[in-house]
C-alpha cells in the first residue's frame, strides 16, 4: 500500500533528512520506525501525509503518486490517514467530543452520521463517561486516547503516528498500544516511529531501522536494536 | 456545501466574534469611520455633479435683436432659432417686457429708471434654453450668424469653468475613496490577523484532519463580512441622518442651493457603501488568512 522509491529528501536549510530511501509497507502490516533522533523519522512519517514533498524519487499510497498530487487533493489523502502526534494536539476550546466530531466536520459528515460515529469511538478507546470533558481536565494517556479516536472516525487506511507514547508514562504507553494494535487487528496500517525499546521489542513487529536519513536494517518480528 | 457544514461556519464566525469582542468592536468602528468618510466624499462628488448639471441646464442664451427689426422679422428670426439642433425653448421678451422686468427688479430705487423719461434703451430679446450645456457655444455662434441679429451673450467661460471644476471634485474624491477603502481593508484585515494568529494551531490541526482551505477560511471571511457589515449600516445610518439634516437645514435657510433630493439615488448610494463594508470585510479576511494555510 505504501511504497517509497528512491526517495531523498533535503530541506531548504540543507539538512539531509532522508537518502535514498526504498520501503515497501503492506496493507494491515504495523511498523515501528526506530533510530536515533535526527535519523530521518519524521520526514519519514510526513512525507506518507504530504506535509512535505520528497526532493527526488516517488511515494506510492494506495495507488496514488504523492509527488504528482495536486495541492488540492491533499485534504482528500488527509482524511483517508489517521494522524496521531506526541503532543495530542486537541483542540482546548472543545470538548472530548466536539474534538472527535471535529474530524468529522471536516470531512463534512451529515450531523446524524456524526451522533453514531463518535460514540462508538469514545467507546472503543474507553473515554464515554468523560465526552463533555475538556482536554485539560484530562491526563495525558487520556489526551492520547481522544487522539486516537479522533484518528479513527474517519476509517482510515493508515494510522501514522509520531512518538505516540513520547509524553506518557510507562503503563499509560502500554493502554495505548494496546489500542494501536486493537485498530491495527481491524486492517489498518499502522507506522509508528518511536523510542520506546521495551515497546517494540514486546510487540515483536516490523522494525524499520533509519540512522542518518537511511535505513539501516529492516526485519520482521524485529527489536530495537539499539541501547537507549 | 453541506447544511450543517454552513451552520458550523456561521458558529465559528460568531463564536470568534465574541472572544474578540473589544477588537472586534473597535475593528467595524473604524471601519465604519472610513466607510463614513467614504461615503461623505461619495455624496459630495453626487451633489456637486447634480449641482453642475442644474446650473449647465440653467445656462440661457440671450439674442438681442437689431433696434430695426420689425415683428415680423422678429417672429421669423424665432423660428429661426429653433431650428437650430440641440434648442429647447425660445422665449421672446419685447423691449416694454424687458423694461418691466428691469423696474420690477429696481423697485427701491424707482429715480434711477425715472431719468429715462419714455425713453427705452433696450432692444427685443430672445431667451434661448438649449438641451445640453456643451450645445450652448455651438448654438451662440450660429445665432450669430442669423440677420437682424446685434449681439449673443451667454455666461462666456462659465460653463468651460464649472466643467473643469466639477471634474477636479469627482478626481479628488475618487482618491480619497479609494484611500480610505484601503485604510478599510487594512483595518479588517488587521482584526482577522489576530484572530487567525491566536487560532493558528487550530488551523494547523484542521489542515492535518484534511480540511480544505476553503473549510478553514470560511468562518474568517464570514467574521470579515460581519465586521464590514456592521461598520457599513453604522456608517449609513450616520449619513442618513447628517445628509437628511443637511438638506432641511438648506431647504429653509438657502433654497436657492440644489441638492440632490431623490431618495433613490441617495439609497443607491447607501446600498454602495454597505456592499463595500462587506466586500472590504472579506478581501481583509482572505488576505489575513492566506499566509496561515501553508502546512
Amino acid at each position: 500500500m505504501i511504497a517509497m522509491f528512491n526517495v531523498s529528501k533535503t530541506y531548504d536549510n540543507g539538512v539531509k533528512a532522508l537518502i535514498d530511501v526504498n520501503v515497501q509497507i503492506k496493507k494491515g502490516e504495523f511498523v515501528f520506525l526506530v533510530g536515533p533522533s535526527g535519523a530521518g523519522k519524521s520526514t519519514f512519517t510526513k512525507l506518507l501525509f504530504r506535509e512535505e514533498t520528497p526532493s527526488r524519487g516517488h511515494i506510492m499510497v494506495n495507488g496514488v503518486n504523492l509527488v504528482r498530487m495536486k495541492n488540492k487533493e491533499v485534504p482528500y489523502l488527509r482524511r483517508k490517514i489517521g494522524v496521531v502526534f506526541q503532543d495530542f494536539r486537541l483542540l482546548s476550546t472543545k470538548t472530548v467530543y466536539e474534538n472527535v466530531a471535529f474530524a468529522l466536520q471536516i470531512a463534512e459528515t451529515s450531523n446524524r452520521e456524526i451522533k453514531k460515529i463518535v460514540p462508538a469511538a469514545l467507546e472503543m478507546v474507553g473515554l464515554s463517561q468523560r465526552a463533555d470533558d475538556l482536554p485539560s481536565s484530562l491526563s495525558g494517556g487520556e489526551q492520547q486516547r481522544v487522539g486516537l479516536a479522533r484518528a479513527i472516525v474517519n476509517k482510515p487506511m493508515m494510522i501514522i503516528a509520531d512518538e505516540p507514547t513520547g509524553n506518557l508514562d510507562p503503563d499509560t504507553s502500554w493502554e495505548i498500544m494496546k489500542l494501536l494494535d486493537d485498530i491495527n487487528k481491524m486492517g489498518t496500517t499502522v507506522v509508528m516511529a518511536t523510542h520506546a525499546k521495551d515497546i517494540v521489542d514486546a510487540m515483536q513487529k516490523r522494525v524499520i531501522a533509519m540512522e542518518n536519513g537511511k535505513v539501516v536494517r529492516d526485519e520482521q518480528k524485529g527489536a530495537y536494536g539499539y541501547e537507549n | 456545501m453541506k447544511i450543517n457544514t454552513i451552520g458550523y461556519f456561521f458558529r465559528e464566525a460568531f463564536a470568534s466574534l465574541r472572544r474578540n469582542g473589544w477588537m472586534a468592536l473597535a475593528s467595524a468602528s473604524t471601519a465604519a469611520v472610513a466607510l463614513m468618510i467614504l461615503g461623505a466624499s461619495l455624496l459630495v462628488v453626487l451633489n456637486t455633479d447634480y449641482f453642475a448639471a442644474t446650473v449647465e441646464s440653467e445656462v440661457e442664451i440671450a439674442v438681442f435683436l437689431n433696434d430695426k427689426v420689425d415683428a415680423q422679422r422678429a417672429f421669423d428670426i424665432g423660428e429661426e432659432i429653433k431650428r437650430v439642433p440641440g434648442v429647447r425653448e425660445a422665449r421672446f421678451v419685447s423691449k416694454d417686457d424687458a423694461l418691466a422686468e428691469l423696474k420690477k427688479n429696481f423697485e427701491q430705487k424707482r429715480g434711477v429708471l425715472d431719468t429715462l423719461g419714455e425713453n427705452n434703451p433696450l432692444p427685443d430679446k430672445y431667451r434661448v434654453k438649449v438641451d445640453k450645456p456643451e450645445q450652448v457655444r455651438p448654438a451662440a455662434d450660429k445665432f450669430g450668424t442669423i440677420e437682424g441679429v446685434a449681439k449673443v451673450k451667454y455666461g462666456q467661460g462659465v460653463v468651460e469653468k464649472l466643467f473643469a471644476i466639477t471634474k477636479w471634485v469627482r478626481i479628488t474624491g475618487l482618491v480619497v475613496m479609494g484611500l480610505l477603502a484601503l485604510a478599510a481593508i487594512f483595518l479588517i484585515s488587521t482584526t482577522i490577523r489576530l484572530t487567525v494568529f491566536a487560532r493558528r494551531r487550530e488551523i494547523n490541526i484542521m489542515k492535518y484532519l484534511g480540511a480544505t482551505d476553503w473549510f478553514i477560511r470560511w468562518p474568517f471571511i464570514l467574521e470579515g463580512i460581519i465586521l464590514g457589515l456592521l461598520g457599513s449600516l453604522v456608517a449609513v445610518l450616520v449619513l442618513y441622518f447628517a445628509y437628511d439634516n443637511l438638506n432641511q437645514a438648506l431647504l429653509q435657510s438657502f433654497p436657492f442651493v440644489p441638492m440632490q433630493r431623490d431618495m433613490s439615488i441617495i439609497l443607491k448610494v447607501y446600498e454602495l457603501i454597505i456592499g463595500i463594508g462587506v466586500g472590504l470585510g472579506a478581501i481583509g479576511s482572505m488576505i489575513s488568512v492566506r499566509r496561515f494555510l501553508k502546512v
